[in-house]
C-alpha cells in the first residue's frame, strides 16, 4: 500500500515561465537603449547607470534583512528600478545623485507599500520626481551628443518651449538619439528594438503603448501650434520620454489596469496628460508625470473595467 | 483558452483492454451529484452482479450498483477519491459467476421506447455524466422545455487522457445508434460531436455517420467545458445563470452516451467504465474496461512494471484531477483517468507575489479576473469576492497554470465559492 503521497490541489501541472525570467528579459530588452546612451553620451552614462542599479540592488538587499523578508534581490525587478531610474537622468550627474534616486525609488517607491507587487506607482518614476523636485539643476542640464567635453545643451523639447527653432535637428537626428536628452530615452530606434522583444515574448501587450503614442500625437498635432492642426506630432513623438515611457514605465504590470480595456483607458489618459503638460504646462516634458497620475488612476480603473463574463453582454 | 502540453501519445494508439475484476469491490454510496444513497443490502447478503444495492428517494441522485457478484463483507467509511473518506459497500467476489451477461434487445423492444421510458431506464441504470461532474443524466433528460440541438461532447480536453478517444474510435456504431434513438425521442434537429484536432481517428470515424455533424475542434482547454463547447460548436453563449436548456441545447459526454447505450440496448446498468491510466512512471499506460469499486492499486499493477514509483497519483486529468492519499481509493462513476507522476513532476513550486501581469485575466474562459478573487480571497474580503463573481468559475485551473509567481488561485477561488454561497 501506498501512503506516503504527494497531496495538493489541481491542477497539477504549471506552465513553463516565472516572474525573475520576465524581469530579466525585460532588463535584457533595456541593453539596446543603455548601449545607445552610452555611444551617443559616452562612459558617465555608463557609471551612472551602474551606480543607480547596484544602489537598488543593495537598498533591496538592506530592505529585505532588516524586515527579514524573503530574499528577493534576485528576482531582477530591483535591477529594472534601478536602470529605468539612470535611464531617466541626464549623463553628467554627480554620482550621488542616482545613488540618492535609487534608495528613494526602493525604499519610498517599492518597499514600503510591502515590496515586490504592492507599490501603487512606478518605482523609478518616483525616484525621478523625487529628483526633480530636490536638484532640479542637475535634472535639466544635459550634455550635448557625441560632445565628451560636457558641453552642456537643452533639450529639443525644452527649447521648443523657450521658442527657440530647432531646425539643425532632422527627424532621423531625433529616431537615432543625436539629440540632448536622458541617457536612456534619446536612441529611439534602440527603445523599439527593445520593446519589440517584450512584445514578441508577449510580456507586454500594444494597448498600453499604442493608445499612449497615437494619443499625444493626436492631442499634439490638434493643439501643439499655433494654429489648430499644425502641431508637430512626429517630433513629439520623437522627443523626450515618450517612447521610453509608453513601452518600458506605463507598461508596469503592477501599477497598470488589468483588463484591455481597462489598459487603453490608461494609455489615452497618459497621452493626454503629456501632450496638456507639454504643450500648456510649465515643464517641457510630461511623460513621467502623466505616468504618475495614471498609475493613481489605476485602482479606479480597475474597478470600473472588469472583464466580460462569459454568458453577460 | 490556452494550449498545454497534451501528452496524449502514452496512451492514445492503445486498444480497450478488459481489466479483470477484482476480488473486493468497494463501492461508496456517493458517487453523483445530489443526495447519498442508503444501502439496501446488509452484511452477509449474497449479491448478483448488475443487482441494486442502494438508493433512495430524492430529485437529484443515481442508484448503485453491484460491480460483481459476491457477498457483502462490510459497510464502512472508506477512501473515496472525491470526498476524501465516505461510506461504502464492500463486496467480496466469488469468482465463479463473474461473467457479464447481459444481451442485446430486439429491435422492435427499442423501437417502442418514448422519452419517459429511456430516461427510466437511465436513472435505474445509475448513469450519471462521466466527463468528470457525475451529474445525473436522467435529470438532463428531462427538458422543461423543447430542445433543438443535440451536442455529443467528444472533446475530452484535458491532457494525458484518451479514454474517450478510444471509446470513439472503437464504439463508433454503438454511439450513433443510441444518439439517433435519444435524438428521435428529444425531437431536435441537430445532432453535433465536438472533437479536438489532435484525435483524427474519432473524426474519420465519425465523419461516416450521416445523421451526425462532426465538429472540428481546435484542442485547446478547457475545450470540453460545457458552455465552451457549446459557444465553440454553435457560437452562441449559455446566458449567466442559464443552463444550455435555456438555449435549447443538452449536452452529453461521449462516455454518458455510451453508458446509456448499454442501458438501453442491453439493460446493463452502469458498473464499470473506461479508465486511462497513464503517465512518465508507467511502460505500459493503458487504456483500461474497469468495473467501479476496482481499488487503483490494481490497474496500477496491471499496467506491468513501474519505471519508478510514483509520488504523486491523480485520478481524473492534471488539470482538474484529485490527488489521492492512498492507493486503496477505489474507480467510481466519474473517474475517467488515472495519472501517476513522478517525484520531479509532482514537485511544488513556491509561491511569489503577484504582480498583476493579468496572464490569468487573459487566460479565463469564463472572463473573470481570478487574481483579484485570489487576492481578496486571501484577505477574506467575502463581498469583494461576490463583486468579482467568483461563484462563475467552472474551476478549469487556467488561472492557476498560467501564473508565472506560481499563486494558488484556484484554491482561494475554491475557497471564495464556498464563501459566497454562505
Amino acid at each position: 500500500m501506498r501512503n506516503n503521497l504527494i497531496v495538493s490541489g489541481s491542477p497539477h501541472v504549471h506552465k513553463q515561465g516565472s516572474v525573475p525570467r520576465i524581469m530579466w528579459t525585460v532588463v535584457f530588452s533595456l541593453i539596446p537603449a543603455g548601449a545607445a546612451g552610452v555611444i551617443i553620451f559616452g562612459l558617465d552614462a555608463l557609471w551612472v547607470t551602474l551606480v543607480a542599479v547596484i544602489t537598488a540592488v543593495f537598498t533591496e538587499a538592506v530592505f529585505g534583512i532588516w524586515t527579514k523578508k524573503k530574499f528577493t534581490v534576485l528576482d531582477g525587478s530591483a535591477v529594472i528600478t534601478g536602470i529605468l531610474l539612470a535611464f531617466n537622468l541626464p549623463s553628467n550627474v554627480p554620482l550621488w545623485l542616482p545613488i540618492a534616486g535609487s534608495i528613494f525609488s526602493i525604499v519610498i517607491g517599492k518597499q514600503v507599500f510591502g515590496g515586490l507587487g504592492q507599490n501603487i506607482f512606478n518605482p523609478a518614476l518616483v525616484g525621478r520626481v523625487f529628483l526633480m523636485a530636490s536638484w532640479p539643476k542637475y535634472m535639466v542640464t544635459f550634455v550635448k551628443p557625441f560632445s565628451f567635453d560636457a558641453v552642456t545643451s537643452a533639450t529639443p523639447l525644452a527649447a521648443l518651449k523657450e521658442g527657440k527653432i530647432l531646425e539643425h535637428l532632422s527627424y532621423l537626428d531625433l529616431f537615432l538619439g543625436k539629440r540632448g536628452g536622458c541617457i536612456g530615452e534619446v536612441c529611439i530606434l534602440a527603445l523599439l528594438i527593445g520593446a519589440a522583444i517584450l512584445l514578441f515574448k508577449g510580456y507586454i501587450s500594444w494597448h498600453i503603448p499604442a493608445t499612449y503614442i497615437f494619443t499625444t500625437a493626436i492631442f499634439v498635432y490638434i493643439f501643439g501650434a499655433k494654429q489648430l492642426f499644425h502641431g508637430d506630432w512626429l517630433f513629439h513623438i520623437l522627443s523626450g520620454g515618450l517612447i521610453l515611457g509608453a513601452f518600458f514605465m506605463a507598461t508596469d504590470y503592477v501599477a497598470t489596469p488589468l483588463t484591455a480595456k481597462g489598459q487603453i483607458i490608461f494609455g489615452v489618459g497618459c497621452g493626454l496628460f503629456t501632450a496638456i503638460i507639454r504643450i500648456w504646462g510649465g515643464y517641457p516634458e510630461g511623460a513621467s508625470y502623466a505616468i504618475l497620475m495614471m498609475n493613481a488612476a489605476t485602482p479606479f480603473i480597475d474597478r470600473y473595467t472588469k472583464s466580460r463574463i462569459y454568458g453577460t453582454k | 483558452m490556452v494550449k498545454l502540453a497534451e501528452n496524449k501519445h502514452y496512451s492514445e494508439n492503445k486498444a480497450i483492454e478488459k481489466l479483470p475484476p477484482p476480488s473486493k469491490a468497494y463501492l461508496p454510496l456517493i458517487q453523483h451529484l445530489g443526495k447519498i444513497c442508503n444501502p439496501e443490502v446488509k452484511v452477509g447478503d449474497m449479491i448478483k452482479l448488475g443487482q441494486r444495492i442502494a438508493n433512495i428517494q430524492a430529485n437529484v441522485y443515481a442508484p448503485i450498483h453491484a460491480s460483481i457478484s459476491g457477498v457483502v463483507i462490510a459497510i464502512q467509511d472508506w477512501p473515496h477519491p472525491v470526498l476524501g473518506r465516505a461510506k461504502a459497500i464492500i463486496l467480496e467476489g466469488n469468482s465463479q459467476s463473474d461473467e457479464l451477461t447481459f444481451s442485446l434487445k430486439s429491435r422492435q423492444e427499442i423501437d417502442k421506447l418514448s422519452l419517459a421510458d429511456i430516461r427510466k431506464i437511465v436513472l435505474d441504470a445509475g448513469i450519471v455524466g462521466m466527463g468528470g461532474a457525475s451529474f445525473p443524466t436522467h435529470v438532463k433528460l428531462n427538458p422543461p422545455k423543447p430542445l433543438d440541438t443535440l451536442i455529443i461532447n467528444g472533446a475530452e480536453c484535458e491532457p494525458y487522457l484518451t479514454a474517450d478517444a478510444r471509446l470513439m474510435v472503437e464504439r463508433t456504431a454503438e454511439i450513433a445508434e443510441v444518439v439517433t434513438l435519444i435524438a428521435g425521442c428529444l425531437g431536435v434537429k441537430d445532432i453535433y460531436i465536438g472533437i479536438e484536432d489532435n484525435k483524427p481517428e474519432a473524426i474519420k470515424a465519425f465523419s461516416r455517420i450521416s445523421k451526425i455533424k462532426v465538429k472540428v475542434l481546435k484542442s485547446d482547454y478547457p475545450q470540453g467545458g460545457e458552455k465552451q463547447i457549446i459557444q465553440n460548436i454553435l457560437g452562441k453563449q449559455v446566458p449567466r445563470g442559464k443552463l444550455p436548456f435555456d438555449i435549447g441545447v443538452l449536452v452529453q459526454n461521449v462516455a454518458t452516451i455510451y453508458a446509456i447505450y448499454e442501458a438501453v440496448f442491453k439493460g446493463k446498468p452502469l458498473i464499470e467504465r473506461l479508465v486511462t491510466v497513464t503517465g512518465n512512471c508507467l511502460v505500459n499506460p493503458k487504456n483500461l474496461l474497469v468495473r467501479l469499486g476496482t481499488p487503483i492499486n490494481n490497474l496500477i499493477d496491471f499496467c506491468g512494471p513501474l519505471k519508478e514509483e510514483p509520488a504523486k497519483i491523480i485520478i481524473g486529468g492534471p488539470m482538474m484531477g484529485i490527488a489521492q492519499y492512498t492507493d486503496e481509493v477505489p474507480i467510481i462513476k466519474s473517474s475517467g483517468g488515472l495519472l501517476l507522476m513522478n517525484e520531479k513532476e509532482a514537485e511544488t513550486i513556491e509561491e511569489t507575489p503577484c504582480i498583476r501581469c493579468a496572464a490569468c485575466v487573459r487566460g479565463c474562459p469564463v472572463g473573470l479576473m481570478p487574481c483579484q478573487i485570489n487576492l481578496a480571497s486571501e484577505k477574506l474580503l467575502w463581498d469583494l469576492v461576490k463583486e468579482y463573481k467568483a461563484s462563475d468559475c467552472i474551476e478549469c485551473g487556467i488561472c492557476n497554470y498560467v501564473c508565472p509567481a506560481n499563486r494558488r488561485l484556484l484554491q482561494t477561488i475554491k475557497r471564495a465559492k464556498l464563501e459566497g454561497t454562505k
